[in-house]
């Protein structure tokens, strides 16, 4: 694979940024929860902490169903259940279990309803302390909101601009994308198994996801422009490779959740209800940088300006000089390698990591790419983030179980309404 | 076929040939016609009227808004403002299909047969108000087989004049892009139209059926019927056409018999403007490029 | 390995109800793919609302069993004009991530909590059998022969759905060689021509989208029929599936469905049986565990769709000149 030396240029700052991001993170990383119910795919978990301290011994119970089981937490604070279907619980955290003077300290006390959505996991922690009680408003639930949908909103940016310089530049509604996000996080997992450096793992799982993204641009997909196949034709292509590749996930790691290792830190409580921990801010960080780093390239460099030549006029731009499969070369790895890194920092933020895992974000890239404008990446990075923020705000007027519908309600709005979406210009008509 | 000057209707106009002039008798008008795409004004056309039982060509340079006025007369794409009469009736708001059915009837730049449809069936698809393309009808063959043989034995007859008739079992993704166009303008009459609006239908077409397709579109002004073409081989234009108008920039800029135009300086200026690199006689069709069989 | 027990299961397939489901689902992609070039990717959706709209009619309102297959019919039709009244306009990959969704959009609403009380959400529904079953003029008691062994309960669901599938391919037959099935072939090829002879595309689209939304729903329903209604089935690789079996037999035939679809459940039936079985006897899966072994079959459906489209996109049935994609 040769790099053009700009291409060079960038690759090494993002990944020296990404090295020092990590580096400064780095943390001993702690030991395992206790888990029941592993047999089952689905699974209830949180992190039981007083003050930032982990809470060993704990008991805590999920019912609902015709289904019950309990465990204690670990010393990590760490609880695991898992539960045979997804669907309503109920988790009772047991008050007589924690220390003297200490309580659950927020709205519901130590019980609480959780559901399921589209993901096989729910993450329920509890805020305690000694009584110190906090006031849980609309304000601060939708700043909370907020934040988490602009973190979410972020990692689906760093998918969907992929898709986005995909589509402008070969017209391929690319449905394999979302294996490309969960490629990034499998890949992770097995260099994680490997016990080498976590931060090398997940550069080596980007590095491996750009190769990925070349490989089916040399294999499958420049072969099929030669051919002339349809853009339908091509849509159906990518759909059996989705189909294929993610069996091939579960092939390997099962049908159940895996976890990547800790990457250590603790959290913050921030405001209001607003807990961060430094994986969450880590993650915000790097997609930022990144996110940064893409634009420079798709502005600053030839390659980058030569996309943008090729996705207005194809013919145009090859007449003019430009190495269209060269370019379109460089996208697939770009955007291959971006989908990865975003499915990586999504396994923490789900957490886990399941064979179909991108699956249950693909409508949420597509809408992402639809509403910024198909073809735009800059649209594509807005579209993202509003759809990130809408998913998780939503939860506070929706049942957490819908709250993909309001995005994709969107997503068929934007279709109807202005097809160009926010950044497209109006195609002229005959 | 015959080598003879095709006979031009004249006195189509109610005074000064100039743009916008009134026509004695005209089929379709169309006023205050605007058509912006963002900030690009494709079509601007104060006024306009076409000649009933003639041939009218629009000519102009490329983008001056020729096919983009086609498509708004047709109801293919709407007007940002203006008005369109067809035979007196408003057609403002009204969706494509339903101007085709007043007897309205085009054929496109890019030939659409329908390519995996067999050319009988091409054909047979013009047809109007056929009992078996109701959904509930279609179940009950009894109720159409009757139509669809009448429907048949016409466009069989329209085949063995456009000489396509032993094609009729072939796709039409097997004809050449001359029988297209000869299927496409076939498949047009089979709807009766009155007026029948021609998008370049020269373009693409090979030489040697140039000819028959000319004697065609001359063929459907003697049965009575109005034609609408744009065009860019002037020779057509000054062959077959009794009115032509000239659109430049959005604008109509003249118009008037073939012979006077061609000769106006709006004109002139108006290819200038886009062709500088083309020879002007060419242009304006007072260089003959074909043979002298035509030649006047 | 044994090959009598694997054998007897494959052949049992093509008189399984999910095979007729299947069937009838591709009907009706046909019609709307291969017949009209409309690219939905909700057929799990239709087939979601006929199997909720058959159960839910006779579980919570205490409809007859036709009466809920009715309800299923209208509430097809209803979805396609609520899909189809806005989209059909716009081009035709736009089509496809609408269509899938609005599917999932169905499948969420019909999985959530919140409307727990008509959907049953996660658990999903059952116990709807009484009326359909009462209905059965088959005495009690086991017929049939070799494979094709069944109760009277399993040979009414069958025959019920046989008979389904003959007015479903009838219709499709008849409709795709009367005048308007040349409109919608016609449409398919190109609308703007069928637009400029004076044809109303608009509506025919709409009438397709509706009989095709109805050949699905009713997959739905007899999908539903012999054991209960999940809302895990009905996810965007179900929509997928159909389509592959949909290609595999040739889109724009009113046989190739039947064959693709009969050919999908055989294949996938043996394979179910004899992966693993490969796998636990040793051999060339030796390696593998017994899961692994089954999830090979549906990466050979992942495979085996790219191969299709690309190299016999007309599908088994279809003539080799009939490629119906668009360029």
């Amino acid at each position: 694979m040769q790099l053009s030396k700009t291409r060079k240029r960038a690759v090494s700052v993002i990944a020296a940024l990404f090295a020092a991001i990590m580096l400064l993170l780095a943390l001993p990383v702690s030991a395992t929860a206790d888990e029941v119910g592993t047999e089952f795919d689905d699974r209830v978990f949180g992190n039981v902490k007083l003050d930032g301290e982990s809470l060993g011994g704990v008991e805590i119970t999920v019912r609902g169903n015709g289904y019950e089981a309990s465990t204690v937490t670990g010393d990590d604070g760490r609880w695991v259940i898992g539960v045979p279907e997804r669907g309503a619980y109920e988790v009772i955290l047991n008050e007589e279990t924690l220390p003297p003077g200490i309580a659950v300290v927020e709205d519901g006390g130590p019980i609480k309803q959780i559901e399921f959505g589209l993901t096989g996991t729910v993450v329920t922690n509890y805020f305690i302390g000694e009584g110190e009680r906090t006031a849980v408003g609309l304000w601060p639930q939708f700043f909370t909101r907020l934040v988490y949908g602009i973190n979410f909103g972020l990692m689906l940016a760093l998918a969907s601009v992929g898709l986005s310089l995909v589509f402008g530049t070969t017209k391929l509604s690319n449905f394999a994308h979302a294996e490309m996000v969960t490629l990034g996080a499998v890949v992770a997992l097995f260099f994680a198994s490997l016990d080498i450096n976590p931060f090398l793992g997940i550069l080596l799982a980007v590095a491996v996801s750009g190769f990925a993204g070349f490989a089916q641009d040399v294999v499958i997909w420049r072969p099929l422009r030669r051919k002339g196949l349809g853009i339908v034709q091509l849509m159906i292509v990518s759909i059996g490779l989705a189909l294929t590749m993610r069996y091939v996930f579960q092939f390997f790691i099962g049908g159940s959740t895996s976890q990547l290792p800790s990457l250590g830190g603790e959290s913050f409580k921030l405001f209001g209800t607003l807990t961060l921990s430094t994986t969450d801010i880590a993650s915000m960080g790097i997609s930022i940088v990144v996110l940064i780093a893409f634009a420079l390239w798709l502005t600053m460099t030839k390659t980058g300006k030569a996309t943008r030549a090729i996705s207005d006029n194809i013919d145009l731009a090859a007449a003019s000089g430009i190495d269209v499969d060269r370019v379109i070369r460089y996208v697939w790895i770009t955007a291959s390698a971006l989908a990865g890194l975003g499915g990586i920092l999504w396994a923490y933020f789900r957490p886990g990591i399941k064979w179909d895992m991108g699956e249950k974000i693909l409508l949420l890239i597509f809408a992402a790419v639809v509403l910024g404008g198909l073809g735009t990446a800059f649209g594509a990075l807005i579209g993202a983030l509003i759809v990130g923020i809408m998913v998780e705000t939503s939860t506070l007027i929706l049942a957490p179980d819908i709250k993909y519908v309001g995005a994709l309600i969107v997503l068929i709005g934007v279709l109807l309404v202005k097809p160009t979406g926010l950044l497209g210009t109006k195609e002229r008509i005959g | 076929m015959s080598n003879s000057e095709p006979v031009k209707a004249t006195g189509l106009h109610v005074g000064e040939a100039s743009p916008g002039v009134a026509k004695v008798d005209p089929i379709l008008k169309a006023s205050n016609v605007t058509r912006k795409f963002g900030g690009l004004t494709a079509v601007n056309v104060e006024h306009v009227e076409i000649p009933r039982g003639a041939i009218t060509a629009l000519i102009g340079p490329n983008g001056a808004g020729k096919t983009t006025f086609f498509n708004l007369l047709t109801g293919f794409d709407s007007p940002d403002t203006g008005t369109m009469e067809f035979n007196g009736k408003s057609l403002s708001g009204m969706r494509s299909h339903q101007i085709a059915k007043l007897g309205q009837v085009r054929t496109f730049q890019l030939t659409k047969a329908l390519s995996l449809l067999t050319v009988l069936e091409n054909m047979k698809l013009g047809a109007t108000d056929q009992a078996g393309e109701k959904i509930l009808g279609s179940l009950i063959p009894q109720i159409w087989r009757k139509q669809e043989a009448e429907i048949e034995k016409r466009a069989e007859e329209l085949l063995r004049r456009f000489k396509l008739y032993e094609k009729k079992e072939d796709f039409a993704a097997s004809l050449s892009g001359g029988q297209r166009k000869l299927l496409e303008m076939a498949r047009a009459l089979m709807t009766n139209p009155t007026l029948v609006m021609l998008d370049e239908p020269m373009a693409g077409v090979n030489p040697a059926l140039t000819e028959s397709l000319l004697e065609h579109v001359l063929d459907l002004k003697k049965e009575g019927m109005t034609v609408l073409f744009v065009e860019h081989d002037m020779h057509m234009v000054r062959h077959i056409a009794d009115w032509v108008i000239v659109m430049a920039e959005g604008e109509i800029v003249a118009e008037g018999p073939p012979d006077q135009v061609m000769k106006e300086q709006a004109v002139i200026d108006a290819y200038l403007g886009s062709h500088q690199e083309t020879d002007l006689g060419v242009v304006t069709g007072r260089i003959d490029i074909i043979d002298d069989g035509e030649k006047k | 390995m044994d090959w009598i027990q694997i054998l007897s299961n494959t052949v049992e397939s093509i008189l399984s109800p999910v095979t007729f489901a299947f069937v009838l689902a591709s009907l009706g992609l046909a019609m709307h793919f291969g017949f009209a070039g409309l690219l939905n990717f909700g057929i799990a959706g239709f087939m979601a609302i006929g199997a909720y709209g058959y159960a839910i009619s006779v579980l919570r309102f205490d409809l007859p069993w036709w009466g809920g297959m009715l309800v299923s019919i209208a509430a097809a039709i209803v979805f396609a004009i609520l899909l189809g009244a806005p989209t059909l306009r716009l081009r035709g990959d736009y089509l496809a991530i609408v269509t899938i969704a609005a599917a999932e959009i169905a499948r969420l609403l019909f999985l959530t909590n919140t409307f727990d009380d008509f959907t049953g959400s996660a658990s999903g529904l059952f116990g709807y059998h009484d009326s359909f079953r009462a209905a059965n003029p088959i005495p009690e008691g086991t017929y049939g022969f070799g494979p094709f062994t069944y109760s009277e309960t399993d040979w009414w669901v069958r025959i019920f759905a046989l008979a389904v599938l003959a007015v479903v391919i009838w219709l499709l037959w008849a409709l795709s060689r009367s005048p308007w099935g040349r409109v919608i072939k016609g449409i398919r090829e190109d609308e703007d021509a069928v637009r400029a002879l004076g044809k109303n595309v608009f509506a025919y689209k709409m009438q397709a989208l509706i009989i095709g939304g109805v050949f699905g729903a009713m997959g739905g329903v007899v999908y539903a029929l012999p054991s209960a209604v999940n809302p895990t089935v009905y996810v965007t690789s179900l929509t997928f599936f159909i389509w592959t079996a949909l290609l595999l037999g040739g889109a724009a035939t009113v046989f190739g469905p039947v064959l693709g679809s009969i050919i999908f459940w055989v294949l996938q039936a043996f394979l179910t049986n004899v992966l693993p079985a490969l796998a636990q006897e040793g051999g060339i899966l030796e390696s593998l565990t017994s899961q692994q072994a089954s999830t090979l079959r549906f990466i050979l459906v992942g495979i085996g769709l790219m191969l299709i489209v690309i190299y016999r996109p007309q599908g088994i049935a279809g003539d080799k000149r009939e490629l119906t994609f668009v360029k």
